[in-house]
């Protein structure tokens, strides 16, 4: 199963989006699809590399299967114990002055996502997402949530 | 990511970006539309026929600049959004606090 294994910072950015974007591409995803997938995987991999290794250097890796039709994504760190899926949903209703973009990052992965499940794996956080080939999103389809090990 | 200063209509500046808007490359626009606005130009219309893709990041450093506009009695107004871009601004709800239109001449009408 292709993987990918990098420090967690900012400037292998670029480098990890370009892995899921290549086997989306080979998966026979739509440029459009691809690019929410990209959205997703960016959305989760800033989160780690901000918040996973506080004063500290850590990495992180991408697995990556495409099957029956659809991608799966496997992030994990040896940071923290934190699951993003817990983080509450911003209001997008909220007017300009009182708007904050906190929270919205992982609004779009469970919007992207077909599925989103988290388990901690030993000393890992482990993120699971399932793309099918069009999006339905896992929000409010009680696709997302914790994986007991 | 491209940056550049296309035009002006009126008092309306008119930018057009191109490329990828993310957590790397947003503070690279949030930077350069700054510097417009302190060099005094407090309305923008932002052409973004030519970016193929934004992140949270990327609304991050766009709600940076309308505030910061909304601030000085200015405005921003977005024009020209791709597909994958118009969706990002409409499950974020951003459509309905930043002025989108559909061309630039369109957006110089509503500013």
């Amino acid at each position: 199963m292709p993987e990918i294994t990098s420090p967690a910072r900012m400037e292998h950015l670029k480098r990890l989006i370009q892995f899921v974007a290549g086997h989306a591409e080979t998966a026979g995803f739509e440029i459009h699809r691809i690019r929410e997938i990209e959205l997703a995987a960016e959305e989760i991999l800033v989160n780690i590399f901000n918040y996973a290794y506080p004063g500290m250097e850590g990495d992180v890796s991408i697995m990556c299967r495409a099957e029956d039709g659809s991608l799966r994504l496997e992030f994990s760190d040896t940071g923290v114990p934190f699951n993003i899926l817990d983080v509450p949903d911003p209001d997008v209703t909220a007017d300009i002055s009182h708007r904050r973009v906190g929270g919205l990052g992982i609004f779009f992965v469970k919007e992207m996502a077909d599925e989103a499940w988290y388990r901690r794996e030993g000393d890992r956080n482990v993120l699971m997402l399932i793309f099918d080939k069009h999006r339905q999103g896992a929000e409010g389809r009680g696709r997302t949530g914790n994986v007991e090990t | 990511m491209e940056i550049e200063n296309t035009g002006r209509e009126k008092d309306r500046f008119i930018v057009a970006v191109a490329g990828r808007m993310d957590a790397v490359t947003a503070p690279e626009f949030e930077n350069r539309l700054l510097d417009w606005i302190n060099g005094g130009e407090t309305n923008l219309i932002v052409d973004l026929g030519g970016l193929e893709y934004i992140s949270s990041a990327g609304l991050r450093s766009i709600l940076t600049i309308a505030k910061n506009l909304k601030a000085k009695q200015g405005k921003i107004v977005l024009c020209t959004l791709r597909d994958t871009v118009k969706e990002v601004f409409e499950i974020s709800g951003f459509s309905t606090i930043i002025p989108v239109c559909e061309s630039v001449e369109a957006a110089v009408k509503e500013t």
